[in-house]
């Protein structure tokens, strides 16, 4: 090919390419940056913006520690077999600026321990420096400079809901039982009522049931629908497409009456009946299109051969349908895993990942770095989800907006 | 709808729909009209709306939930949001989830694009407000910003500003979480209709010599108009009903107020002003309620 007309056509897509590519990273850096954060500590989080791990950071002490130090000790600290700074027992020894202080200022082996140049004198200036040069050192006793330190405690402390200021391990270590607030640093904190670990339960106990039952009351009217004759077929149907758009908001008061009535409020039956009452008219809706394009053949000849509804529903329709099948279940999952308003009203005593995620909340912001953690626990599933399945989800999204 | 084919029993059609008919009774058809019913009711659903009215102020009667509805100041700026919101949010998505579909097309990463702008619809409306409240965080007290949009001002030399609570800059910065919320949906929807359509008309319209944006505006908008306005329709539904983002970003405080968050926060304390919102919410659908179903008895017709 023309190596101009090769040139022509890059510059001719560059346009094309640059705003796609400018709009991807528009909508992939927030989230972005709350999956960096996550694994930030809290302190990181609370004084540094997420995006400082991507740029170097000055290594604290470097310049102090060239100065003062590495002339006798190497860049390395190794430079002096007897006096190995790159070695942890020798280092671990001072863990204070002061207890270094104390030892320059004694001889080794009848010899003034040299600095070269000398440290001021006056321990107000000369122990800010030593404590640079310290963090130098047990970074280099600790195998050279490490990069950022990245966390997992912020996704250990929205498991188990903890609320205090410093971390759920550390505080389990050392035995702060006054933080834990009535953790109690067993297994048994994984379900603790604050945490993100019940409300995975929770979610998941909510989204399961729902999604089978969705899906089985859905095939049978919808097989009504698309092969069985029967009077007002069509304006049930009409009436079906309009229910799709009852906004649930009509029924919240309603049915918090109805369910505070009969004992009902705050059980799973309650927000499974009404996540299912929502959930048909679209997956029946979608159901019908698919099993009524179903060709017509199948049935008349399974008929011949002695077949009835029950056994062509079950046998024919059912099996054929598993497409569509797969598309309502991914659908119909992730709409009742990430609904926040129906559980927040229906399902108080027993609150689902959206609804925890807003109790661990702090209004003074001190603890975005759990929040982050929370967010994305509650990620998890819906994400392995969409990945894996994307064709079906597009597919039962597109079957009521287009076709329909 | 082709007729069926096979013999049945008089009652078996009605054992298959029984249970769904049965639940979308129960949970859609009775609510609505108790809806209506209980608007007309005082905060406790007792007795009729009229005894809220307060002698020498103004008094629809039994229509009384309906005057908070309709004329209270913050229900006001509640129907002026939704009202911006419509005129933004729906152009924004539709737009923008035109335009990605019809420049993905174009590229051999269309799949990992797509699924990029895609990828906000697989997690909830609560999570992704807490992914853009983190964008929007202000440090105030001297301390360096954690929020990238503010750190970005600060290090173009400006101030930084208090996204959440500054009026009307909070408005707009809700939709932002809308538009990247539902643009991967009206982009999947639209880019499934381009997809379809008849590479002839395209290559026919490029050997008569028109340019890309001609191709565009001229022949391929108006053959996906259809797929346009069903999308339209959707996110029209969708921005009525908008509530997660508000209620977790801003609590509808600030200015922000929306219709089906003052809608929630009546809930418990006063049902009657609380389902006259949602009837008056009911009432702004219809149009599109109707819209769908006439569209529909059209396919059926040509099926």
């Amino acid at each position: 090919m023309n190596p101009l007309r090769t040139l022509n056509r890059i510059f001719h897509a560059l346009p094309i390419n640059l705003a796609l590519i400018i709009m991807c990273v528009l909508w992939i850096v927030p989230t972005l940056g709350l999956f960096v954060t996550s694994f930030r500590d809290r302190e990181a989080v609370r004084t540094t913006g997420w995006w400082t791990i991507f740029t170097p950071q000055p290594v604290v002490g470097e310049t102090e520690y060239t100065t003062y130090c590495a002339s006798c000790h190497g860049a390395k600290g190794n430079a002096l077999p007897q006096a190995n700074l790159s070695d942890p027992a020798i280092v671990n020894k001072y863990q204070r600026d002061y207890q270094l202080l104390a030892y320059l200022k004694q001889p080794i082996n009848g010899q003034p321990h040299v600095q070269n140049p000398a440290l001021p004198g006056n321990p107000n200036q000369s122990l800010p420096i030593l404590g640079k040069i310290l963090v130098y050192m047990q970074k280099l006793s600790s195998g050279g400079a490490k990069g950022p330190s990245l966390t997992l405690s912020n996704y250990v402390d929205a498991l188990v809901g903890y609320k205090g200021t410093n971390s759920y391990l550390q505080d389990c270590a050392s035995g702060n039982t006054a933080a834990l607030l009535g953790l109690n640093c067993t297994a048994s904190d994984l379900t603790s009522p604050a945490g993100m670990g019940i409300a995975m339960l929770n979610s998941i106990i909510v989204t399961v049931p729902v999604t089978l039952l969705v899906i089985t009351l859905a095939a049978f009217a919808a097989y009504a629908f698309a092969w069985l004759d029967f009077k007002g077929r069509q304006w049930l149907f009409a009436i079906l497409v309009g229910l799709q758009i009852v906004p649930l908001q009509m029924a919240l008061v309603p049915i918090s009456r109805l369910y505070s009535a009969v004992g009902m409020q705050s059980t799973f039956l309650g927000i499974w009946l009404f996540h299912v009452g929502f959930g048909l008219p679209y997956a029946i809706y979608l159901m019908r299109n698919f099993i009524g394009s179903l060709p017509k053949e199948i049935f008349e000849s399974a008929y011949l051969d002695g077949a009835n509804h029950w056994k062509s529903f079950t046998t024919l329709a059912l099996p054929l349908s598993v497409p569509a099948v797969a598309s309502l279940g991914i659908y119909q999952f992730l709409w009742v895993w990430n609904d926040f308003l129906v559980a927040k009203i229906f399902l108080t005593s027993h609150p689902v990942l959206t609804v925890q995620i807003t109790n661990l909340i702090d209004p003074r912001g001190s603890n975005w770095n759990i929040l982050t953690g929370a967010a994305f626990l509650s990620f998890i599933i819906p994400m392995v989800v969409f990945f894996a399945f994307q064709r079906f989800f597009v597919r039962g999204m597109l079957a009521g907006s287009v076709k329909g | 709808m082709m007729p069926a084919i096979m013999k049945q029993g008089k009652w078996a059609p009605w054992l298959y729909l029984l249970p769904a008919l049965l639940i979308m009774a129960l949970f859609i058809a009775f609510p609505t009209f108790n809806t209506v019913v209980l608007s007309f009711m005082d905060r406790t659903s007792t007795q009729s709306a009229a005894v809220d009215c307060v002698q020498g102020q103004p008094c629809w009667g039994i229509f009384e939930n309906y005057r908070y509805a309709l004329t209270n100041s913050i229900m006001l700026n509640a129907l002026s949001n939704n009202a911006l919101w419509l005129i933004l949010m729906v152009p924004g998505t539709v737009s923008a989830g035109l335009l990605f579909a019809v420049l993905a097309e174009r590229v051999r990463y269309e799949k990992i694009a797509k699924s990029i702008i895609f990828m906000p619809m697989a997690i909830s409306f609560i999570g992704a407000g807490i992914i853009w409240q983190f964008m929007y965080s202000i440090t105030s007290g001297g301390g360096q910003q954690t929020g990238l949009l503010n750190a970005i001002i600060v290090g173009l030399g400006g101030q930084p500003v208090a996204f959440m609570s500054t009026y009307p800059i909070n408005d707009f910065c809700l939709m932002i979480v809308g538009v990247w919320l539902w643009t991967g949906f009206c982009m999947t929807i639209l880019a499934a209709a381009i997809k379809n359509l008849p590479s002839e008309v395209l290559e026919a319209a490029q050997v008569d010599g028109a340019t890309g944006w001609q191709t565009f505006w001229k022949v391929m908008v108006p053959l996906v108009m259809p797929t346009i306005v069903v999308v339209t329709t959707t996110m029209t539904i969708n921005v009525l009903k908008v509530f997660d983002i508000v209620f977790v970003m801003t609590g509808g405080n600030y200015g922000t107020e929306v219709i089906a968050n003052r809608m929630f926060q009546l809930i418990v304390t006063d049902t009657g002003r609380s389902t006259a919102i949602a009837a008056l919410l009911i009432v702004l659908m219809i149009p599109v309620m109707i819209f769908n179903i006439r569209r529909f008895q059209k396919q059926e017709e040509m099926r």
